[in-house]
């Protein structure tokens, strides 16, 4: 069960006990549980429709007025979309961004953290506030010159020119530093005094104990490189070198006008992210709440 | 913070690093710099080189071919201010800043409303409404174009299903902007409702119970205890969304391309047309220049007015 609803556990027998007689189905509590179900019903209603779709024969795609459920199911879109080819290319290179942009990130992040929050050199705190105001630019207008720096290195059209700028991560350095911050220095020393060099202090007590926090990095780091659009966009021209959200921009103008398999493949294009999600819910939902408490 | 505590916490002491003792050696002295080093490296060149080459170009008349640059001075900058494109997308960046903002903050404070403590039905709840945040910008245009397609599309099938005229959403002048913001807060919604959810998460029960014992009733409960206690997490999330939203780009490039006739066209598309398209990279520079002194401007007007509230609160 998610962290959730383990704290409820906790605070409703107390509310349960001292608390009023409050009927177990009154008025209000009755209306929110419907108001909660519509609402959710009109949130998933559009990625049900673009399912649906999906499904249908072409032709029942267009009909007027609409149809809801296909008559006669089929896969047709699906297949016709994977024959295609592009797509299974195009979640091959989303995997090795994705995966790529994460693993450096959570490297080259956690080192800076641990350089920030625990060691002591000249410019440190120079480096810091610079670092700190890099939060500041947009890396939409950073589009034009970074693109012209691509070019020059010659990495327009290569995983590298994709995974590279969005590396840095500013925010990602000053969370995990505040967490190193937290942590007692107790636990290093001891480390030190059994002979542990820094490197080692860095893998076997920081990391090991920052756990929860790096699995939420890591994941929004994740889903942020996989859905990241215009770097991506801009940083490729070749078909064979786009990500999925890239690739799938293009898919209007290639299909012509059919449906089915347009929506068959925003259903692929969508699904390992609806399925990650719902794998670590639980993960999602506390780092968001805890980027906001700290906030 | 969901974090194992450690047996022995120094409060406050380890928040400043260690004093470099003196007479260190030159390999200790230096040390932590070679922590830092990997991601100075990349911060300084794909962060910091490109902001300052762009701060460069917008003094000349560079384009994307390699044409021989020329010194231009304030000439793009004059330019700039100047060019009705320039105030059109500004105003259609703020236009769909504040047509968003509003069903961003109340939706997603009524959905965390409805998905506290609701039980069983909370791993559903919390799933319907963030879902859409994990898709692509891409996934959700192809979706949403779809549903708004004339004839055949979801939400006009149901319109005239339902005795109502058609909306061609996407090629209307006063109607695309509307379709991109409804596109929008059902995208996007769910990042502000796991924040509320969170805050309130995070109200200890005693306080209900106090206030019960003192007879509250549940809309008091609500005006009275709740909302009040959410009011930083309002803040917060008002600071976030404002300058996401400024930054806006992928779904109205994606479902409109700017139209129709540019009525949707937001800052950070007429910079990539001038860069990418007009290949006018000191033009583009100096656009973006502009749109980041307002994003810098906003965003410390908010931290002044944010970390104010804070102290007077408390």
């Amino acid at each position: 069960m998610t962290t959730v609803t383990a704290t409820n556990t906790t605070t409703r027998p107390a509310a349960t006990r001292s608390g009023p007689v409050e009927p177990r189905w009154s008025f209000p509590k009755v209306a929110s549980i419907v108001g909660a179900v519509i609402l959710a019903a009109i949130w998933l209603v559009p990625l049900l429709w673009a399912l649906d779709t999906s499904l249908k024969p072409e032709p029942e795609t267009t009909l007027i007025p609409i149809t809801w459920l296909p008559e006669a199911p089929t896969t047709a879109a699906y297949q016709g979309v994977i024959d295609q080819g592009d797509l299974i290319r195009w979640f091959f290179n989303s995997t090795i961004v994705a995966v790529l942009v994460t693993a450096l990130t959570l490297l080259v992040s956690v080192l800076a953290a641990y350089g920030f929050s625990r060691t002591e050199f000249p410019g440190r705190r120079a480096l810091f506030a610079l670092m700190i105001a890099g939060i500041l630019v947009p890396p939409q207008v950073l589009i034009v010159p970074l693109f012209q720096e691509m070019t020059g290195l010659g990495l327009v059209d290569t995983y590298w020119g994709i995974v590279l700028p969005q590396v840095v991560a500013p925010v990602m350095v000053f969370v995990l530093k505040k967490f190193f911050d937290g942590i007692s220095r107790d636990y290093e020393d001891a480390a030190r005094v059994d002979g542990a060099t820094r490197w080692r202090i860095v893998w076997s007590v920081m990391v090991p104990m920052s756990r929860p926090i790096l699995v939420a990095v890591g994941i929004f780091t994740f889903i942020g490189a996989w859905n990241n659009f215009l770097w991506p966009f801009i940083v490729t021209t070749d078909p064979s070198m786009m990500t999925i959200p890239v690739g799938l921009a293009n898919v209007q103008g290639s299909y012509g006008l059919r449906y089915a398999q347009i929506m068959a493949s925003a259903v692929l294009g969508g699904l390992p992210l609806l399925i990650v999600y719902a794998l670590f819910q639980r993960h999602v939902v506390r780092g968001v709440g805890d980027a906001g408490i700290k906030g | 913070m969901a974090v194992q505590t450690p047996p022995r916490v120094t409060p406050g002491s380890p928040s400043t690093a260690a004093k470099p003792e003196t007479g260190q050696p030159w390999k200790e002295r230096w040390a932590g710099l070679f922590f830092v080093a990997p991601f100075l490296l990349l911060f300084a060149a794909f962060l910091l080189w490109p902001t300052l080459s762009g701060l460069w170009n917008s003094f000349f008349n560079t384009s994307l071919a390699g044409v021989q640059q020329e010194f231009l001075g304030l000439q793009n900058w004059r330019e700039m201010f100047g060019d009705p494109a320039v105030w059109s997308s500004l105003k259609n960046t703020f236009v769909f800043t504040a047509m968003s903002m509003p069903p961003l903050v109340i939706i997603a404070l009524v959905m965390a409303l409805l998905a506290n403590r609701s039980g069983l039905l909370g791993w559903l709840l919390r799933f319907s409404y963030f879902a859409p945040f994990v898709l692509p910008a891409t996934v959700v245009t192809l979706i949403w174009v779809w549903i708004y397609q004339p004839g055949f599309g979801l939400v006009n099938g149901l319109l005239t299903a339902g005795g109502f005229a058609e909306i061609d959403w996407l090629n209307t002048e006063n109607r695309a902007m509307l379709a991109v913001v409804i596109t929008t807060v059902w995208w996007t919604v769910g990042f502000n409702f796991l924040l509320y959810l969170a805050a309130l998460q995070g109200i200890p029960a005693q306080v209900y119970e106090a206030a019960a014992i003192d007879g509250a009733n549940g809309r008091q409960k609500l005006f009275r205890i709740t909302l009040p206690l959410l009011s930083r997490t309002t803040g917060l999330i008002i600071v976030l969304q404002l300058v996401a939203s400024l930054k806006i780009f992928d779904q109205i490039y994606l479902m409109t391309n700017g139209g129709p006739n540019f009525a949707t066209r937001p800052i950070i598309q007429y910079i990539y047309q001038n860069g990418f398209t007009n290949y006018r990279i000191g033009y583009a520079s100096a656009i973006s220049y502009m749109f980041f002194a307002i994003i810098v401007i906003v965003s410390v007007l908010q931290f002044k007015l944010f970390s104010g509230r804070k102290e007077g609160a408390e």
